[in-house]
């Protein structure tokens, strides 16, 4: 595996629609689907239920995306031009955390350019490491480097792998580099250890074996 | 022994509650949305604690093993508030989501006009998401309110088997059994219920449709009186089948009829990422 981890950037929507075509549930899918492109309004529904529905099982094809995750990207993917950035803002902001999950590994699937951008934010200032894990994949490219050096950092603390940081050493700079040796100083300092990947990161950072 | 405390207010309580429950058996909950000691005065203050019922608690309750689910509902006592009443237009979008296994606390607390409506509108919300109610009763004048709350349930239309009515004590079980509905007991310190008082009720009306919950809240409360309820049902002689009937199958079989409810221990279906687990921990 290369250092950032070597998948595909985007899981596009042909991918995820087959891997649910071949589901029990398939059939749910595409009608919840029909039913997004021609009435917009149906895919609040459809897209809270989407787990009972189209259940919750990885997908083999699709590593790292669930049946419902997927359901619920296709759902966004599905809806006409021009609605996918304020459905995308809604959803997230009644979802549960499994629907902001899913809002946030649909966005590099949406044509909305920077619109969603404020997700993202709320995400990375949330406690709960599945969301703040979900905001830094291919969409964070977005973030200001600021922004993005925060959320890695924030990463290291609450113990998210930095295996889910989108092009991580492409972007990891020197700032990020003073900021996790200063970390590693105070964990240093607490005689409590760094984790490996963070100090792995620092190594290829400056140079210097972990 | 396994306890499923099915009505218990974790937002009141603290992390190492979590911890102290996980210890004592606590493998599930489920946690109404009712009122906050400070009230509410927009419905945005509702939506917030609503997420938090499906986002940040199952959370927090999955870091012990602790499998949460919520029930959505404006309360009764904040129906009385026109600044709150339009939630009740925001409640359908919650009651979709895959936690929710019921519309509740619903029902009374001062017998008002504006509880009726808000009442009778959210029993038809959770026949039209096919959704049971956990209905609270009164504190105060609770025969009566008992009373007129069961009427309001049998005009709903609504299956009583899938209503909980809650907070019940000596006076109020024998109509509320009658009626066909669920009987809930909220186990508390000093008011309410006490374990030996519930003992003589189990042994009266028998373990069938019977709950018991600690209802532990903000307010002087214990989140292992349903244990200690347990061992004083063990120690009247009750069998550890019955225990695991009462404490566990009951509110299973209840907030199961919802259809969502999901038992899969937290942790069981960790999340990984390329072989990772993202609940790491050693921060």
């Amino acid at each position: 595996m290369s250092p950032n981890g070597s998948r595909p950037a985007v899981a596009p929507a042909e991918l995820l629609r087959a891997a649910l075509r071949d589901t029990p549930q398939g059939e749910w899918v595409q009608d919840a689907l029909a039913a997004a492109a021609e009435r917009p309004e149906t895919a609040g529904r459809s897209f809270a239920q989407a787990g009972r529905r189209a259940g919750r099982a990885p997908l083999p094809d699709v590593p790292g995306w669930t049946a419902d995750e997927a359901a619920r990207a296709l759902l966004l993917a599905a809806l006409p031009p021009g609605r996918a950035a304020a459905e995308a803002e809604t959803l997230y902001r009644y979802g549960d955390a499994d629907e902001k999950r899913a809002v946030l590994k649909a966005l590099p699937m949406l044509d909305i350019g920077d619109e969603a951008l404020p997700l993202l934010h709320d995400a990375i200032r949330t406690n709960d490491t599945r969301l703040v894990a979900a905001a830094l994949g291919p969409y964070a490219r977005h973030l200001d480097q600021a922004a993005w050096r925060q959320a890695v950092l924030k990463c290291v603390f609450m113990g998210v792998p930095l295996a889910v940081v989108d092009r991580l050493d492409e972007r990891a700079d020197q700032e990020l580099a003073a900021m996790l040796a200063a970390f590693a100083a105070e964990r240093a300092a607490a005689a409590r250890p760094t984790p490996p990947d963070a100090a792995a990161l620092l190594g290829r950072l400056t140079g210097k074996e972990a | 022994m396994r306890i499923f405390d099915p009505h218990i207010h974790m937002t009141s309580r603290t992390t190492d509650d979590y911890a102290r429950m996980a210890a004592a058996g606590v493998r599930a909950l489920v946690e109404p949305a009712f009122w906050l000691g400070q009230p509410r005065t927009n419905p945005g203050s509702f939506t917030d604690y609503f997420d938090s019922l499906i986002g940040w608690e199952p959370y927090r309750a999955a870091q012990f093993g602790i499998v949460h689910h919520a029930t959505i509902a404006l309360n009764p006592k904040e129906a009385n508030d026109p600044r709150c009443r339009p939630v009740l237009d925001l409640l359908p979008r919650y009651l979709d989501k895959d936690r929710v296994v019921a519309v509740g606390e619903i029902g009374y607390d001062s017998m008002t006009p504006e509880e009726d409506d808000a009442f009778e509108r959210q029993l038809a919300l959770a026949v039209e998401h096919e959704l049971p109610a956990l209905v609270h009763t009164p504190h105060r004048d609770k025969a009566h309110g008992t009373r007129r709350t069961l009427e309001v349930v049998a005009a709903s239309g609504i299956d009583p088997g899938r209503v909980a009515v809650d907070h019940l004590n000596e006076v109020t079980v024998g109509i509320v059994r009658e009626s066909g509905c669920w009987m809930g007991f909220s186990i508390y310190p000093e008011t309410k219920m006490s374990p030996p008082r519930m003992v003589e009720i189990l042994r009266e009306h028998g373990p069938e449709r019977m709950l018991v919950n600690s209802a532990a809240d903000w307010g002087h409360s214990d989140p292992l009186l349903t244990l200690e309820t347990a061992q004083a049902m063990l120690a009247a002689g009750f069998t550890e089948d019955d225990v695991d009937r009462v404490l566990w199958r009951n509110p299973v079989e209840f907030y199961g009829q919802s259809g969502r409810l999901d038992l899969t221990p937290a942790g069981a279906g960790e999340e990984t990422f390329a072989g990772s687990s993202i609940k790491r921990g050693g921060s």
